[in-house]
């Protein structure tokens, strides 16, 4: 084997790889898009389930899933960015603050089923918030806390030590740096961290399962303490635990193909957010 | 005499963690006048520099001993506020450092943070410091583009606005044309020997015809020891020391 074949034998594996990886992704959306989009329809995204979910649509769910995924983000973002900032421009690199780096690494490898329970066991019994959508916006917040956190420190510590020297320079605090230069410089970083984590959570299902998402509702949610519908639920009930699955196939198809569109939606944000900052800054 | 200096270093020693960087330095800084640090790379001028207005702060491993007096107050004493001698020194950085901000606000960061409100008043200090630093001409017509379009001297410029809003006594200038080019050199060059009569100004440089060219006092450093100081003639004509002779004349460095 001469250097020239080897050289390519390992190129086209990369190449296969990658497509490889392409490919699965294709699959997904082939088979969604295929089976999904027949029942797409405006009524299908704003009516509510009829005849025991074998007809209509399935507006709640997307209107639960929306509502849920804000009230994580609520407690989330400003949590989560807090803390980056003090990780990040306050903490001594200590033993202390290595400790909270590494429970918040180890927090982002707990498994999302883990957090419902504790989010059982925490906000609905422990202080007594019932199932709601208050509920699962706290456990969703958890689940989310860690990226947040580590995309925000990623963004601050981008930001570059001469910039920060220069607003020290004239005579400003630390505080007013971090606040006036160093955020506003990190704010593509952290939108992008924020938007991706959104999308996180707006495709979970487990820490919902316990604190606040219902089978079904009559009517949407009216305060934060009422139960809620959502599509990753939604799609498991139909797909799963329905009494007539094969009948309601092509509506378990469209839930997960809408459940997909969003979190695509939110994905595309956080790329264009990333995009328009890059050029203006 | 000492009441003639505007700043006066007095036995300075500072150390990175086990690194002694700076050995026993004293210097004194005549007022309205250009002092050039020169000396090579690794010498310590421009960790000297950043012990004038405290930047060192940001360095946990630094430790200074000695004394550092701007007008007869040791700025070095623990009671003293890094923030408000950092008004009173500003500084210009190796490589320009704009805000991702506007013209306008890039000037106007330094006003702001001390609290000018008045929105006419800012508006007068912003055109007069962009004046001074001669760019008002070019940027005037749109103050409000991004500072990140200019070029890199009219953004070396701004720097030097932006620091000479807040009115300092004193300016620091770390090798403030090193990245530039030389039309961009010379125009920085001709608003220090402008600016002198406002400001003290210190400058780190490794060229040393620009030493030559603005500076009124020279110091020579050498492994963080100041090894000769002097009227910026006599330091490049008549060396006292033999390592300066070397140097200047291009031996090493």
């Amino acid at each position: 084997m001469n250097r020239h074949f080897i050289q390519t034998l390992g190129h086209a594996s990369m190449v296969a790889c990658a497509a490889a990886v392409v490919a699965f992704l294709g699959l997904i959306l082939f088979e969604l898009v295929g089976q999904g989009s027949t029942v797409l329809s405006w009524e299908f995204l704003s009516a509510f389930p009829r005849k025991g979910m074998t007809e209509g649509g399935i507006f709640p769910a997307v209107f639960g899933t929306t509502l849920v995924t804000l009230v994580s983000t609520l407690f989330a973002a400003p949590l989560g960015i807090a803390c980056a900032i003090y990780l990040q421009e306050y903490a001594a690199d200590n033993f202390f603050t290595r400790l909270v780096r590494a429970s918040i690494r180890n927090l982002a490898g707990v498994p999302s089923i883990v957090y419902g329970l504790f989010g059982l066991a925490l906000f609905v019994q422990g202080m007594g918030l019932g199932a709601s959508v208050l509920t699962s916006g706290l456990t969703l917040a958890l689940l989310t806390l860690p990226s947040v956190i580590t995309t925000t420190e990623e963004a601050l510590r981008n930001v570059p030590r001469l910039t920060r020297e220069g607003a020290l320079a004239l005579g400003a605090t630390k505080w007013e740096t971090i606040y006036t230069v160093v955020l506003p410089s990190a704010v593509p970083g952290i939108l992008t961290g924020v938007i991706l984590a959104l999308s996180r959570a707006a495709g979970e299902t487990a820490p919902i399962l316990f604190t606040g998402v219902a089978f079904y509702t009559r009517y949407l949610p009216g305060s934060p303490f009422d139960e809620f519908m959502a599509l990753p639920y939604h799609l498991y009930i139909l797909s799963t635990q329905h009494h007539a699955i094969a009948e309601v196939r092509p509506l378990a198809y469209g839930t997960a193909l809408v459940l997909l569109l969003l979190v695509l939606l939110l994905n595309m944000m956080a790329f264009v957010v990333r995009a328009r900052y890059r050029r203006s800054a | 005499m000492h009441h003639n200096y505007k700043m006066r270093i007095r036995n300075l020693d500072l150390h990175f963690g086990s690194k002694h960087v700076l050995k026993n330095v004293s210097l004194d800084i005549p007022p309205n006048k250009i002092v050039a640090l020169i000396g090579p790379s690794g010498c310590g001028k421009s960790t000297l520099l950043r012990c004038l207005n405290r930047m060192h702060d940001l360095n946990p491993d630094a430790r200074i001993k000695g004394e550092i007096l701007l007008d007869g107050h040791n700025i070095l004493h623990g009671n003293t506020n890094p923030v408000g001698v950092r008004r009173k020194v500003g500084m210009v950085f190796q490589k320009p450092n704009p805000f991702p901000k506007s013209v306008f606000d890039n000037v106007a960061y330094g006003l702001e943070i001390n609290g000018l409100n008045d929105r006419h008043k800012m508006a007068a200090r912003v055109e007069e410091s962009l004046r001074g630093s001669y760019l008002w001409d070019e940027v005037s017509d749109d103050l409000h583009r991004s500072a990140l379009d200019l070029s890199g001297g009219q953004q070396q410029r701004l720097c030097i606005a932006r620091a000479i809003a807040v009115a300092p006594e004193v300016v620091l200038m770390d090798e403030p044309c090193s990245a530039l080019d030389p039309i961009s050199t010379a125009r920085i060059e001709a608003l220090m020997l402008e600016l002198k009569k406002d400001f003290t100004i210190v400058i780190v440089t490794h060229n040393m015809q620009q030493a030559q060219r603005v500076a009124d006092y020279t110091a020579f450093m050498y492994l963080g020891e100041l090894i000769e100081f002097g009227e910026t003639r006599q330091v490049f004509e008549s060396p006292r020391e033999d390592l300066t002779r070397e140097y200047v004349k291009g031996h090493f460095g």
